[in-house]
């Protein structure tokens, strides 16, 4: 197997130099007191000035989560996690707050020029001066979340427009409180889980989204979360709202830069979609995954759940997962509203030291409620990938239905590939289809490529994305061609 | 509603029944100290996710009673003629009872009351099952294949038999395959009233020797059956099984095969038919621990009333375990509004040149297939039987032993009969 003798090499002398995003920019913070306590939750709420309800709601939070104990039963292993040493609330300091690009910090348009993520108007928006060889982009409305606190967001106007709001949750907060009060928590309870309650009581911002009844949101809208500060944590929090016969796609990127010690993620993302409605919501998740000796990277523990209310409401969850030191997240869908409608497609990549414990729920409530779940996992180097599911039909849910396929791809002899799928039915009428696979690249399909005249590792990289390919066609286009790259660059000295 | 402190009183009755008993003490004792810590298994323990034993804890139970003759009865009515010409050891509420045996010549056999001891593979920290059994095993059988024997069909036969007061009864079971030796082991439970029966089994399979393992669990309907069954299977072993659940209010059948040598393979079959509101799972650890072995799994359930199946069933390839062949299918059939099935089929793979996978399918019986049946002019009930009796077929054909495979076509088809 010459192809597992070379990948082993070449996985022992990969360096630090494939995670291109792990610049640290340079700007003033403004940090709350390191540590977690009543203090500093109050004090996360006075500087946002929220209403008294919020701050009792995170303070209820707080409380809850000081009971839980931490998850054990999944499978990723990392030292304890010193709550107290981490600061919880960082903000780039600003004046009064930017009111139009022009007033944003450079600094921070620099970074996110770097990524590659547009802020600028403008320059998206003059399609027509596109340089010579780039593509014209079509626009997207940005929310840019650095650290604690959302900076900017673009294309406010033409939303406001259609009549859809899409803002920081903060703004959300001052500006729609009633919206924001209704709907906050009625998906992630705060105290759903050790995560999410964390993330209930310290959250600092995030994106919130509403379209109303009947209007198909006139461009894709995204969110771009950066962690920069060193030894902070970043709570956000997301909440999406789409009324009745309304549409919205949303994309969500992130990045970090390295550092040795691990940072911790902790997001709530909550959907809700009622009659007719209809949520996209595709990530691309590449926070620091560590170096290759396992030292540092982000902690990914994040709570996502989508509720389809009302009748033929759907959520389609996309995820691209190349990113973080240990991923545990499990996009879900509760379906509620009679023949509703779930999906997940998910690509997960671990490489080198990492670990991924993700996967889904579907739980079908309505009748004639419908599920997909395609979910592939390639595991390289010494990472270890766990896809976790759970399909569940209750007694109400007559004619439903759910087809699950997870496949599985490992690249060298000390990495884990493993699938823990949960099955309940509880209706009779009900039908539930599994498929699992684990195997490795063949020889045949390497041999076939490399016969043809692609290098190994382009080989690989065909294979990998054919591997991938039913989930990559679901993201919308600009992502999957940066989902693609990805790929390649996780998997990167993995192969060849 | 149960409480804290009936389960202390009744963690407290099985330990005090244990500490009465002679031999193998300190194995007791350690038994008996994992029982007090871990308390019996709740829905908590991930190992047991759909399946609680707290209720045994509500249940006075205590040793049986001498009853060869209603025994005697019951295996005389129990419907499986094969069984009389049989060789047998017949164990009779947990213990060997010599007048309903049949014994066969030619292969070791010996009984845990005569010199108890337990063995090495099933300890009691790995599962509730044995370490219950541990604290409370009186007798059990040991049977031992010589190298390159071949042993014929041995049952192994329980009869539980509770009149007035609940009895339990623990018996520890050892079968040793030497090399190259063969055995076809048919393991039977019946019995009447309210009991717990509790085997556990060690199994050895040498290398080049092949087992043939088929279970047929029909328990009176006031009983539970919790058992446990380690088999280690060596270079070229191979150990066939084949579990039929149909009795019991309360059953989990746990089995953990290792195959420990190159090229061992094991079969692991089941179906469960379940009714009322019975309860019953069926959880399997196959642990691929050397190159080159293939596993196969094939697990039906067929529910009906109130009934709740569950299947939990892990493969595990260790590193060293290149070239695995997996395969596991696991499908259940609900036929009425109240049934449930949890399944958990689960891949734990850490070498990378193997093919596995597992398929799960859940759902009632195809509308299209009865349609085609009754427009055929067969009534509705037999053309639901039909097609419950092809769903099970698939598993039950994978017995290959001609009179253990007939037993269960049998006990499948008066199953049916007595549902419909």
């Amino acid at each position: 197997m010459p192809a597992v003798t070379e990948t082993r090499e070449a996985v022992e002398t990969l360096g630090q130099s494939t995670y291109k995003w792990g610049f640290e920019t340079d700007i003033d913070m403004e940090f709350a007191p390191k540590g977690l306590n009543e203090d500093t939750i109050r004090l996360i709420s006075a500087r946002k000035e929220e209403p008294s309800w919020l701050l009792e709601w995170r303070l209820k939070a707080y409380r809850a989560w000081l009971e839980m104990p931490e998850p054990q039963w999944a499978k990723v292993s990392h030292p304890p996690i010193d709550y107290q040493d981490a600061y919880y609330y960082a903000a780039p300091k600003k004046k009064d707050g930017p009111k139009s690009l022009d007033e944003v910090d450079p600094e921070l348009l620099r970074t996110y020029e770097k990524l590659g993520i547009p802020l600028h108007e403008q320059a998206i928006l003059a399609g027509v001066e596109v340089p010579e060889g780039e593509e014209a982009r079509l626009p997207i409305a940005v929310d840019a979340v650095f650290d604690s606190v959302s900076v900017v967001t673009t294309f406010r106007k033409t939303l406001a427009e259609a009549g859809v709001i899409f803002c920081s949750i903060s703004e959300a907060v001052r500006e729609h409180p009633d919206l924001v009060r209704r709907y906050l928590g009625s998906v992630v309870p705060a105290a759903d889980n050790f995560y999410a309650a964390l993330n209930s009581a310290v959250f600092t911002d995030g994106s919130f989204v509403y379209v109303p009844a009947g209007v198909r949101c006139p461009m894709e809208l995204s969110t771009y979360f950066r962690i920069n500060a060193k030894n902070t944590g970043q709570f956000e929090r997301t909440l999406i709202v789409v009324e009745d016969r309304a549409s919205v796609s949303y994309l969500e990127g992130c990045t970090a830069p390295m550092r040795d010690e691990n940072q911790l993620h902790a997001a709530v993302v909550e959907l809700v979609a009622m009659e007719d409605a209809s949520i996209k919501y595709s990530t691309v998740q590449n926070w620091y995954p560590g170096d290759a000796d396992g030292r540092g990277g982000i902690y990914n523990f994040v709570t996502k759940r989508g509720a389809c209310r009302g009748a033929r409401a759907k959520i389609s969850w996309t995820q691209v997962e190349t990113g973080s030191a240990i991923t545990w997240k499990y996009p879900s869908c509760i379906l509620q509203g009679e023949g509703s409608v779930g999906e997940f497609y998910s690509v997960a990549v671990t490489n080198n030291r990492q670990q991924a414990d993700t996967g889904t729920k579907m739980i079908h409530i309505g009748r004639n409620t419908r599920s997909t779940i395609i979910a592939k996992t390639i595991s390289a180097g010494h990472s270890d990938s766990t896809y976790r599911g759970l399909v569940r039909m209750m007694p109400k849910a007559s004619g439903a239905r759910n087809f699950t396929q997870c496949d599985s791809l490992l690249i060298g002899d000390q990495c884990g590939a493993h699938t823990v799928p949960y099955i309940e039915n509880r209706n009779m009428s009900a039908r539930v289809e599994h498929e699992a696979t684990t195997s490795k690249i063949s020889e045949d399909q390497l041999f076939y490529c490399r016969s043809r005249g692609l290098s190994e590792e382009d080989s690989v990289g065909l294979i990998v994305n054919g591997f991938c390919k039913d989930v990559l066609k679901e993201l919308p286009m600009e992502f999957a061609v940066e989902a693609q790259k990805l790929l390649q660059i996780s998997l990167e000295g993995s192969v060849g | 509603m149960t409480t804290v402190a009936t389960h202390a009183a009744g963690i407290d009755a099985f330990i005090a029944r244990g500490t009465a008993l002679t031999g193998a003490q300190g194995d007791r004792e350690a038994a008996s100290g994992h029982l007090r810590a871990q308390g019996l298994p709740t829905r908590r323990l991930e190992a047991w996710h759909f399946t609680s034993l707290a209720p045994l804890a509500d249940v006075a139970f205590s040793a049986g009673a001498q009853a060869s003759a209603r025994a005697a009865t019951l295996l005389q009515g129990c419907g499986i003629d094969a069984l009389a010409v049989m060789n047998r050891v017949v164990f009779v509420n947990g213990r060997f009872d010599a007048g309903l045996s049949r014994l066969p010549d030619g292969v070791g056999l010996s009984f845990f009351a005569d010199e108890p001891a337990f063995g090495a593979i099933a300890r009691p920290e790995r599962d509730a099952a044995t370490m219950l059994n541990t604290i409370l095993a009186e007798d059990g059988a040991r049977i031992d294949v010589a190298a390159d024997v071949d042993a014929g069909t041995i049952a192994i036969v329980s009869v539980g038999v509770a009149t007035d007061t609940p009895v339990s009864f623990h018996p520890r079971h050892r079968i040793v395959l030497q090399r190259g030796a063969r055995l076809a082991l048919f393991e039977y439970a019946l019995g009447e009233g309210e009991y717990l029966h509790n085997p556990v089994a060690e199994i050895v399979v040498s290398a080049d020797a092949v087992l043939t393992h088929v279970k047929f669990q029909d328990e009176a309907p006031g009983a539970r059956h919790i058992t446990c069954a380690y088999v280690d299977v060596a270079e070229r072993g191979e150990y066939d099984s084949f579990t039929l659940t149909v009795g019991g209010s309360l059953a989990r059948h746990e089995v953990h095969v290792g195959l420990l040598g190159g090229a061992a393979a094991a079969h692991v079959n089941a179906a469960q038919l379940l009714d009322g509101a019975q309860h019953a799972d069926l959880t399997s650890v196959i642990t691929h621990g050397a190159p080159g072995c293939v596993s196969r799994q094939t697990v039906k359930n067929v529910l009906s009333g109130r009934a709740h199946g569950v299947f939990q069933g892990k493969i595990y390839v260790d590193r060293v375990a290149q070239k695995t062949d997996g395969y596991q299918m696991n499908q259940a059939l609900l036929l009425s509004d109240g049934a449930q099935i949890d399944a958990k089929p689960e891949l734990e793979i850490y070498a990378d040149d193997v093919k596995c996978s597992h398929g799960a399918t859940v759902g009632a019986l195809d509308d299209e297939q009865l349609f085609y049946l009754r427009s055929r002019g067969i009534p509705d009930a037999e053309a639901r039987a039909i097609l419950v009796r092809a769903f099970l077929l698939d598993a039950v054909e994978l017995v290959r032993e001609p009179t253990l495979r007939g037993i269960l076509d049998d006990a499948v088809e008066r199953h049916w009969r007595k549902g419909a």
